[in-house]
């Protein structure tokens, strides 16, 4: 046991050099690291948001809104259908959250109402009762499907907005079933973001509805097919926003936009958005806009009227121009939104943490002075407690610190404040296994073995302790990783890096250096 | 250089001694938690709450009472300021916001309005309702996890009787600090749920190195009576159980002095711990343990045998 065969020497050797080198670019500078060659390990530790300074953002895509937003949309087709083919329904109503139900009146139309639903949606299971009461049921597989969807399209709308600021190095995952995890290193005040991805910026042109009152609909009789809408930036002269009578039918869509920037009206001065269709949207522009030369195009952002102007002359060229009271900042806002695209659900900022830059270094500084505090002091008392023994487990323990460094460089962990924490805590967690071998061979010593089969034996039992000790606070820090959420995740990872870098750093380098000592030596009593 | 050593040579104490009276005393603090926790609840930070918390540092030393008065007339509810690590940092803590994140982040807005350009924002944290109830389930979840873990784990290498009583140790250790977290009314957040279940980790690990060696000493002296046997196996691992959970406590030292206040609630946590941890190694596992055994063993239980006698 005691014994090594050179080949095993070397490994060991080799795992620590191996393991110094990971850990040396963590006291480089990055000009330094860049004038390294090319072989040399360059990973640096990650250092979360909590020590780098930035800011964490957690937001949750509200997916309901697509299933309802995709319900009121069957809903509405049911309705202009029906009509269309003269079938009277009625008790039209959306049920739960999958599902729509209506009445037909005439039992002998239920047949052809049918194959129209079918028709809308291919997969909705249809039930129709003895009163001809249909319920269409969305397809739960497809609402999945869709949900899925609307979460990756959201992370890539997501990450197009913060591309579109200047933002770097933002990353963007999704968590859960329906969490987008935002993490912008260095950002200060998120401001800017926030307020971006706080707009789902569907963008549609609408025709007004001239031919009823907006009095009227307000009044509660608001007529099929239209809608009743605020301006977004209109107020009437009683602070109430001025509201819009819009027709429901989309005449474009502002999916259809390929560009958009901001600029201003030379006549005015004031800031506009110049926007550029792509080449199906430009036709359709220039068909809506010849057919109604002289009537009000209203354009809609989130279910807001931007501006309503009188279409003067049909726009042939796929370009247009909004107006709207913007400021500088509103008006490049409404151009990145649009560039990057409508968000499919509204998003809610569930979570924010952002950590300044100052606070950061302050705690990098405050938990290293913590880690060389407590290491210090466990040295002392290690030599005190063990004399040159204790010496061995010093520069085992500060391998174990070096390796647990170098590993999470090298997996691309994050060190967290916790984290630091952790270190700190497995500092004296890894010198255990020291005490424990130590401790054997002075119950061994004392039993009266000489000190080659004391160091022996006291390997091998103690082993068997490490082990089992190890393992079980092992248990705790893994679930700690697992269950944890940001900093406290960091704190299980180091944890959980630190014991099992000290079951090779204080067992085997710690064999390694005593067996050496004592085949050096030949002592006649260990100096325990 | 000649090491200085704690103990000199096996001690021979007998831990049973005054068994009862220790088991009194942590059924007593084990109450005592409870009905804390029941009555005075937690003061439970932005995490688990929801809420905001915000870190400021002023240019000149704060001037508490003019920001606290600022900050009251936003109408945001409960506003909690205190001094933060030095004169100049202060903690801000609003209570949850009704209307839901929106509303949240309007107060935020306003608290910005409120103290003006000349404070430099260290720390913005916003949490809704949410977050905070799956922080908390989460939280749950880890600690019973992480008993559950260990319990299997014990179970399986040393028998049920020391899974069980290393547990209940365990537990007791995990509600006498989470009772701490509930009398002395320090915030309870995030990282507090880290201490505790590091805690236990802490603990358990003291408990399998004395229940190895009882093991151990099992299997070297097969006719001995269990008591003498988890007795002389505390004794011979004394040494070793002083100087580690010496260096630990030293290790938590150095993390409350100087560990920044950001950590300070989770290395006062780590501190109460590992004083705790130790006591109920010895105090609570062990006895445990040969309690189970007799119960097992002798059905009518002759109660104190002699002490241990080691050599």
């Amino acid at each position: 046991m005691l014994h090594m065969a050179r080949w095993q020497i070397w490994v060991v050797i080799t795992i620590c050099v191996i393991g110094v080198l990971y850990a040396v670019p963590n006291l480089l500078t990055r000009q330094q690291l860049e004038a390294l060659p090319a072989w040399v390990p360059v990973e640096q530790v990650n250092l979360g948001l909590d020590l780098q300074g930035g800011s964490h953002l957690l937001l949750e895509v509200d997916v309901r809104a697509v299933v309802r937003e995709r319900l009121t949309n069957l809903l509405d087709a049911v309705r202009s259908q029906a009509r269309e083919q003269r079938i009277a329904v009625s008790n039209l109503s959306i049920v739960g959250e999958d599902a729509i139900t209506f009445r037909v009146r005439d039992a002998a139309r239920a047949e052809a109402v049918r194959t129209m639903v079918r028709e809308l949606d291919q997969t909705a299971e249809i039930t129709v009762a003895p009163d001809s009461t249909f319920t269409v049921r969305l397809n739960p597989q497809d609402l999945i499907e869709q949900r899925r969807q609307a979460i990756s399209q959201s992370i890539e709308i997501v990450r197009r907005r913060i591309d579109e600021t200047g933002t770097k190095e933002a990353t963007i995952v999704a968590q859960g079933q329906d969490r987008i995890l935002v993490q912008l290193p260095g950002e200060r005040n998120p401001q800017r973001i926030k307020d971006l991805l706080k707009q789902t910026a569907k963008m549609n042109f609408h025709l007004l509805d001239v031919s009823n009152s907006v009095e009227d609909a307000m009044a509660g009789r608001v007529p099929p097919g239209s809608m009743l809408l605020p301006a977004d930036n209109e107020v009437e002269p009683n602070g109430q926003p001025r509201m819009y009578l819009v027709q429901r039918r989309i005449m474009v869509a502002g999916d259809r936009l390929s560009d958009a920037q901001p600029g201003t009206n030379p006549q005015t001065g004031e800031w506009v958005v110049n926007f550029q269709f792509d080449s199906l949207g430009g036709r359709q522009f220039g068909n809506v806009t010849r057919e109604n030369v002289g009537k009000p195009l209203a354009i809609v952002l989130d279910n807001k009227v931007i501006s309503a102007p009188v279409i003067r002359e049909p726009i042939l060229g796929g370009r247009g121009q909004i107006s709207g009271n913007f400021t500088v900042s509103s008006a490049q806002d409404l151009a990145v939104l649009l560039r990057a695209g409508a968000l499919p659900a509204p998003l809610n900022i569930i979570e924010e943490r952002t950590v300044g830059p100052d606070l950061g270094s302050d705690s990098i500084e405050a938990g290293a002075i913590a880690c060389l505090i407590a290491y210090a002091l466990i040295a002392i008392l290690m030599i005190v407690g063990y004399g040159l023994f204790g010496i061995v487990a010093n520069v085992t323990l500060f391998l174990n610190v070096v390796f647990t460094l170098s590993i999470m460089a090298a997996i691309g962990a994050t060190l967290t404040l916790p984290g630091i924490a952790g270190i700190v805590l497995g500092l004296a967690m890894a010198v255990d296994a020291n005490v424990l071998i130590y401790e054997r061979m002075r119950e061994e010593t004392r039993n009266g073995r000489s000190p080659f089969p004391a160091v022996d034996v006291s390997f091998q039992r103690a082993y068997v302790t490490i082990f089992d000790s190890n393992l079980t606070t092992l248990i705790a820090a893994l679930l700690l990783y697992a269950l944890g959420s940001g900093p406290v995740r960091g704190f299980g990872v180091t944890l959980s890096i630190g014991i099992i870098c000290s079951m090779f750093t204080a067992v085997t380098v710690t064999r390694l250096i005593i067996s050496g000592w004592l085949q050096w030596r030949r002592p006649k009593e260990l100096p325990i | 250089m000649r090491p200085i050593r704690l103990l000199n040579k096996v001690p021979s104490l007998d831990f049973f001694r005054f068994h009862k009276f220790f088991f009194a005393l942590s059924t007593v603090l084990c109450i005592v938690s409870v009905i804390a926790m029941m009555t005075r609840g937690f003061n439970f930070g932005v995490d688990f709450a929801g809420g905001i918390l915000i870190e400021v540092r002023t240019e000149q030393d704060a001037d508490l009472a003019k920001m606290r008065s600022a900050l009251g007339q936003l109408d945001l509810g409960d506003v909690a300021l205190q001094e933060f690590g030095g004169p100049r940092d202060v903690l801000i803590r609003v209570e949850r916001q009704e209307g839901g994140e929106a509303a949240e982040e309007a107060a935020v807005q306003k608290i910005r309005g409120a103290l003006g350009q000349d404070v430099e924002y260290r720390r913005v944290e916003v949490v809704g309702p949410k977050v905070g109830a799956e922080l908390i389930e989460s939280g749950i979840w880890a600690v019973v996890l992480a008993l559950g873990g260990i319990l299997a784990y014990m179970a399986f290498r040393f028998g049920w009787r020391a899974g069980l009583s290393g547990v209940i140790a365990i537990l007791h250790d995990c509600l006498t600090t989470v009772g701490l977290f509930s009398i002395t009314g320090m915030q309870f957040d995030l990282t507090t749920v880290a201490a505790v279940v590091t805690i236990a980790g802490f603990s358990i690990n003291d408990t399998v190195v004395i229940d190895d060696r009882i093991r151990e000493n099992s299997r070297k002296f097969k006719s001995m009576d269990f008591r003498t046997l988890i007795n002389r196996s505390v004794n011979e691992s004394l040494s070793r159980t002083l100087m580690t959970n010496g260096l630990v406590f030293l290790s938590a030292i150095a993390l409350v002095l100087f560990g920044g206040p950001v950590l300070a609630g989770f290395s006062i946590a780590l501190l109460w711990g590992v004083i705790v941890g130790s006591y109920s190694t010895i105090y609570v596992a062990a006895p445990l343990e040969w309690y189970l055994a007799k119960r097992g063993r002798i059905a009518h239980g002759g109660p104190d045998q002699e002490p241990a006698k080691t050599g």
